[in-house]
Formats: C-alpha cells, structure tokens, sequence
C-alpha cells in the first residue's frame, strides 16, 4: 500500500500555490484568446515554393496595411498560419490578399482554410463559452449535492476548479492559444475529473459504513490504494488515446488534445490530492454519512 | 447474474451485428434504396464554406415607419381628428394633438379591434405602442411589432439567398435560420465563397428614373454617385419602374456597339409605366440605380412600348452575369453582412480526414495492446468489447445521419480510451472480492453488483458536460458532444451485454480455477 496521505500537507501546499500563480497568471498576463473569442481573419496557407517563408510572408503582409499581422509555421515547413484583426470587417479582404501574394509570388500557394469571425459573434462565442463552462460547473455540483454528503461535494467542487484553473493558467504562461475546441476540452476534462473523484469517493463512502474504528485520514488513504489500479489504467488508456491524437491527429486538434493531456493528469491528481484532503479536512466520519442514510 | 438466455443471446448477437452492417455501409457505394444513411462529413471534413449572415434591420424598420406617419396621417385626417406635426426621430413617431382629441387618438391606437394598430392575441401586444407625452404623443413599434417586422424580413431574405444561391449551382447548400435577423449558409465543396460572397453583399435594388434639373421636383430629387464614384448626377426621387418589374433578365452580347448588356423583361404593369415614360420623356435622360448608384442614364430616344430593353454600363460579362441573376432572383429587403465565415479547402478536409484515421487507428491499437498486456484473457474480452462498441457508434451516428467533424473524430478516439473504464472497474472489483471469497461465480456477481454505482456516476457526468456541449457549442464542437456522449451510451450497452456475455461464458466454464483474473 502506497502511503499517498503522508504527503497531503505538501500537495495541499503545491496545489495551492499552482492555483495562485495561475490566477496571477490569468489577471496579469491573460488569455491568448483566438480568432473565435477576439474576432479577426486567419488564413492556413500551403506554399509549393520555398521562396515563401514566414519573413518573405511577413513582408508582404506588412505592405497590405493589415494592421498587427502575426505569420507562424503551421506543423511543417510549408504550412504557415496567418492572422490579423481585421478591423472593419472588410468583406472583400480575401481577395484583396490574394491578389496582392499573386504578384509576388504566382501561383505557389494556396489558401487552405480561412476564418473570419466579425466582432459581435466572437463576443457571443465567449459569451457562450463562459455560460457552458459556468453551467456544466454548476450541473457537477447539482449531481454531486444529490449524491454525496456536503463535504464530498465541496472536495469535487474545489477538485474540479483546481483543473480548469491550473489547466487554464498553463494555457495563459505558455501563450497557447484559446479558440472553440478548448472550451470543449476544458467541458470534457470537467467531466473526466468529475468521474474520477467520484469513483474514489465512492470508496471512501462504502470504506466508512464498513470501518467505525478507522480515522478518515487513513480511510482515504485506503480508499485511494483500492481504487488505484482502476485510476492509473483509465487514466494511462485515456492518455494512450489523448497522446496518439496530439502526435497523429494533425495540426487542428494539437491544441484541443495538449488541453485535454493537461487536464486528465491535472484531474488524476486532483482527485487523490483535493478531493479526499478535504475529506480529511472537514474531519469526515462514520457519523457524517450515517446521519444522512438515517434522514434518508 | 452469470445467467443469459438464448433469447438474450441471440438478441445481443444479432443486435451487434447489425450496427456492425450499418457501420460498414458507410465503405460500400450501394444505391440502395432500402437502406441509404450514410454519416454526413462536416465542413471541415468535406471542405466547403460557412457563412453567416445578419440582416440589418434598420433600413427596414424606417422604411415602414416612413409609410405608417402617411398611413396614420390619412387615418386621423378621415376621421376629422386634427394632428399636426409628424416627424420621424430616433425610430420613433412623433406627432401633435389638441387637448380635446388626445383621449379618442389614444383609444384608437390601444383599441383591441383597432385597425390601425394589429393586435396580437397570442403575445397580447399591439404592433405599435403609443406613449402619453402630453399634446406631443410618441409611437414607436412594441416588443412584438419589432419581432413580427425582423421575422418577415427573415422570411424575405432568405427567399433570396436561396434564389441566388440556387442560381449559382453549388451542391446541397444548406440554408437556415438562426435567431431572427441571421441566416447560415453552408456551402459544401466550395473552397473559394467569393462569387457567392458578392452576391450575397447586394441589396439588388433597382429603380428606373429621370436625371433632372428641376429643383421644385414635387417628389424630390437627391444627387447620386455614378458606380465609378467620380461623376454625380440629380435624379427625381420618383420611380419609373423597380426591380418588382421585371420578368426576367439575361446577359447578352450586344454585337453593334461589341459590348456585354444585360437584357430585361418587364410585367405588363411595368411595360405601361415604361412605355408612357419613354414617350413622354424623349430627349431626357433615364438614370439606371442599382443600390443608390447609377449605373447608367441614356438619354431617351424613343417610346419604348415592347416592355423590354437592355441596360448597358460597361460590364464584363462576369458582371453582366451578375447582374441578371441579381435581377432575376429579386432584391433583399435589407442588406446583409457577412459576420462570421469559416471555409476550409478540399485537400485540407481530407488531410484531416486521414490525420484523424491515422490518431484513431493508433489509440485503438494502443489501448488494445495496453489491456491485453495487464488483463490477459480480461483484456481480450475489453478489445473484442470495445472494436465492436465501435462499430455500434458508428452506426448509431449512420442511423441518425449525423454530422462528423474533425473534434467528432476525437470525440471517438477518446471514447475509445474512456470506454475501458467501465470494464476495468468491473474488474478490478472482481480481483478484490476474490481476496475474500474462493467461488468465482459469487466473486463475479459481486464485481459487477458493486461497481454499477461507480459506473453510473462515472458515465453521467461525462454525459452532463456532452449535453451542455451540445446545447452550446456550434458547428465542429457540437460533433464532438455528438460521438462524446453517444459513445457513452454504446459504451454502457457493450459493457453490460456484449462484455458480460463474454466474461460470463469464461467464468462458468473455469469456476475452480484459481487466480481468475
């Protein structure tokens, strides 16, 4: 038996410090919100000659008069991503930059994908974004509340806040970018993390109608031993899954994947070193769970 | 619980393969009209283009408030009821009364039966609300009214989008709407919306009218932009004929002056109007506006009585194109902006397409090999469990016809991943309850009994965040909550049925082995 709970003191002091610095993190330096949050225009572009590069692009764009233009390497040495605001909302843009990279270059490039969010539906999207993160966090703790006592709620619920801020706050110290996708991720990794404390609390539950004489501390720490093979398969399964569409899934789905990676390992912990710490810390007990099953 | 019937058997069986044939049909090219549900590639996949457009109201809602102050003028002015000075400010009405016909104005316009005022029963609302601001009354349109004018202006337009779109000749264009001032329009295997676009961008408006000098014009004149925005012209406000005139219009070459037309028909309303203009009007110029700018204005030389003619302006024959499909398909009843495009390109949708194979076709190997390689004969049961949970996902996505995308491909892969875990917590239940226990079969009963809770809540809070994802996400993220949450539900049905089945034949038939699993 692995003693996990020798050290709670330290994780609790970890993790909070990892919550902290994503705050700081998020207040101070932000999101890197995407086209889909901030509205603007990205172009995929492929080139077929390699006289196109991201500074010969760069130069081009820059003559447009595009405003803050950012060229990167899209994957490989011939995809490149192209984005800017796009102020006015110019219908005819696409155009215009065509016709602009056909004198410089001919025909050695294609546009492979274009996106163009006006300002209003991007401030929906975020909108909207917000709202299902807010409301999926709610539901979690609506489900939980019907199935747990209090403290287990409040564990979940600081467990799963835990994930989507340390997840986000990694997001916001390596500039990754925020779009549709990730919203998705960070829903899935709710839900994945949900799933995950509530197995082991399952345990705990069922460990304490069993044991009287146990003292919750040591409880957990069975609990977490009992249902460890069962955590480290899901988890390595998942992110056997998660991994192969990060490395093979292309360039659309890295951020989407890297996001979920994130999160599932930032849940496992979580679950373990959240969760059950709670437990401990609101001195759950036999008595805790048994007044329920009386009312019940 | 080791007990299954033959009836129970034979209905998993054939309920497996089943979907395993609707799944495959999606590989095969059969016409078959017996069965033809295929799973619809999303745009990202298929390549093709999204648009989304907005309806601007405002011209609409001036337009019709413009004709409500005539219409009320000539009510009150029937009744012998005096108001004086009505304007337009702000989208509202204003107008004056007298102290002694304020109160019956007031009935008039809260009056259930009013004619004047429509009332809605259903939203118990009039279309106008009419505001007490002592002798200086205000009307402007109510919650309702407003809805009613946006939702027929909707109606309008999107008739026209079809129109137009219809006559470019994409396939399966998908047209909708959202809320009540958008439109989406999806456009599958077109990588390059331009055409498409610029058409979409013109109101179409088309008016005949006279270029005139006559500054006492009785019904107003306004000066106008030629379409190269250099030269300017006065045009009388007053309409000839409009774009509702016409039958039909075709581009065509004009081989004396060797230059592209485009060639109109007019109904017989418009014929009359046309022919009287013209014969009155020889020697004038007739200015030809199309969405406020002048296209052209020849002069007059004959009486025009055929009730067809052509409009010159320098076209190519692209533009000449243009122009008569605008014509033909009729002008929007408010412009249209284009607020969000997403298009994607062929060779992309299919790289996509096989980058998403590819991650799939690993993680399933992965997974594969990882379970056989820590539960042995278990993990075989999990793999044969999951490649046909697969299978039935994928034909339930057939059945319902619906949309994959490329986050819908992931949302698959991570099934695949997440689906072990049901399996495993059996499992894993089974090897603790055969610490204490040495009859397999009780061990085994007791495994699944004892995990179904874990299983449960596991399942339904990954099925909470799909639901939400599906109410709130759009496009490509709605196809992950699509295969997320429909993955859970095979995931349950393989598990229970096919997975048990199976592990229950082992167990029944090694019930003394020891060390079962």
């Amino acid at each position: 038996m692995i003693s996990f709970n020798k050290y709670y003191n330290h994780f609790n002091l970890l993790s909070t410090i990892l919550i902290i610095s994503s705050l700081l993190l998020l207040i101070l330096k932000g999101l890197n919100f995407g086209i889909d949050f901030k509205g603007g225009t990205l172009i995929e572009l492929r080139a077929t000659d390699s006289k196109i590069n991201v500074s010969s692009l760069r130069d081009r764009f820059k003559q447009m008069d595009l405003g803050d233009v950012s060229v990167k390497k899209f994957g490989n040495d011939k995809d490149f991503l192209v984005k800017f605001e796009n102020k006015d909302n110019k219908n005819n843009i696409i155009e215009e930059i065509k016709s602009n990279l056909d004198n410089s270059f001919g025909n050695t490039y294609d546009f492979r994908r274009v996106e163009n969010v006006g300002p209003k539906v991007s401030a929906e999207l975020l909108k909207s974004g917000v709202i299902a993160i807010t409301l999926s966090l709610a539901l979690m703790l609506i489900y939980i509340w019907i199935r747990f006592e209090w403290q287990f709620s409040l564990g979940a619920i600081l467990a799963l806040f835990h994930d989507v801020i340390v997840t986000l706050g990694v997001f916001s110290l390596f500039s990754l970018e925020i779009n549709l996708s990730i919203i998705a991720a960070v829903l899935t990794i709710v839900g994945y993390s949900m799933n995950d404390t509530v197995v082991i609390f399952d345990r705990v539950r069922e460990n304490l109608r069993k044991y009287s004489d146990i003292k919750i501390f040591e409880l957990t720490n069975i609990s977490i031993n009992e249902t460890l093979s069962r955590t480290i398969i899901t988890s390595a399964t998942t992110l056997l899954a998660l991994l192969a569409i990060y490395f093979f899934g292309g360039e659309i789905l890295k951020g989407f994947s890297l996001a979920m990676i994130l999160g599932v390992i930032f849940g496992t912990y979580s679950s373990i070193y959240i969760a059950n710490t709670i437990l401990v810390r609101l001195k759950v007990s036999q008595k805790t769970i048994l007044k329920d099953d009386d009312q019940k | 619980m080791l007990y299954f019937s033959k009836l129970r058997i034979i209905f998993i069986t054939l309920f497996s393969v089943l979907f395993i044939l609707i799944a495959s049909s999606n590989l095969f090219k059969f016409d078959d009209s017996f069965f033809n549900k295929k799973i619809n590639l999303g745009l990202d996949l298929q390549g093709g283009s999204y648009l989304l457009l907005e309806i601007d109201n405002k011209p609409v809602i001036e337009k019709k408030l413009q004709n409500l102050t005539t219409i009320i003028r000539n009510y009150f002015k029937e009744k012998n009821i005096k108001i004086n000075n009505i304007k337009i400010e702000k989208q509202n009405i204003f107008f004056n009364v007298t102290e002694k016909d304020k109160q019956s104005i007031l009935d008039v316009f809260r009056d259930e039966n009013s004619d004047l005022n429509p009332y809605y029963p259903r939203f118990k609302s009039h279309q106008l609300e009419i505001e007490d601001t002592g002798l200086n009354l205000k009307v402007n349109f109510s919650k309702q009214g407003l809805i009613k004018l946006k939702t027929s202006s909707q109606d309008q337009a999107i008739e026209i989008v079809r129109r137009r779109v219809d006559e470019v000749g994409t396939n399966e264009p998908n047209i909708l709407k959202r809320g009540n001032n958008r439109i989406l329009v999806e456009l599958p295997g077109l990588d390059d919306p331009m055409r498409i676009k610029s058409l979409l961008g013109k109101t179409a408006n088309l008016t005949f009218r006279f270029v005139t000098n006559d500054e006492n014009d009785r019904f107003g004149i306004e000066k106008l932009k030629f379409e190269n925005d250099l030269d300017e012209a006065t045009v009388s406000k007053r309409i000839i004929i409009s774009g509702e005139n016409l039958l039909d219009a075709q581009p065509k070459m004009d081989t004396q002056v060797n230059q592209t037309v485009v060639t109109f028909t007019l109904d017989r309303v418009g014929a009359k109007r046309f022919g009287k203009a013209t014969s009155t009007g020889i020697g004038k110029q007739l200015a030809i506006v199309l969405d406020g700018k002048i296209i052209s204005a020849p002069v007059v030389r004959d009486t025009i009585a055929s009730g067809s003619g052509q409009i010159s302006g320098g076209f190519t024959f692209q533009s000449a194109t243009d122009l008569a499909l605008l014509l033909r398909s009729g002008a929007l009843p408010a412009p249209l902006e284009i607020i969000e495009e997403r298009t994607v390109g062929p060779d992309l949708g299919q790289d996509s397409i096989n980058a998403g194979m590819i991650a799939l076709a690993i993680g399933f190997v992965l997974v594969i090999i990882f379970m056989l390689v820590k539960y042995k004969i278990f993990g075989l049961i999990t793999n044969i469990t999951l490649i046909v949970n697969l299978f039935i996902l994928l034909g339930v996505l057939t059945l319902f016809e619906a949309t994959l995308t490329l986050p819908g491909i992931a949302g698959i892969i991570l099934t695949v991943g997440m689906a072990v875990d049901a399996n495993v917590l059996i499992f894993e239940r089974i090897k603790e309850e055969l610490k204490d226990e040495t009859n397999n079969i009780l061990a085994f009963d007791g495994g699944y009994t004892k995990s179904r809770t874990a299983i449960l809540d596991a399942n339904i809070t990954t099925l909470l965040a799909a639901i939400i994802l599906f109410f709130m996400g759009s496009g490509p993220v709605k196809g992950f909550a699509v295969t997320l949450g429909v993955g859970i539900f095979t995931t349950l049905f393989s598990v229970y049925f096919i997975a048990r089945l199976f592990t229950s034949v082992y167990v029944a038939r090694n019930k003394d082995k020891e060390k079962l699993i």
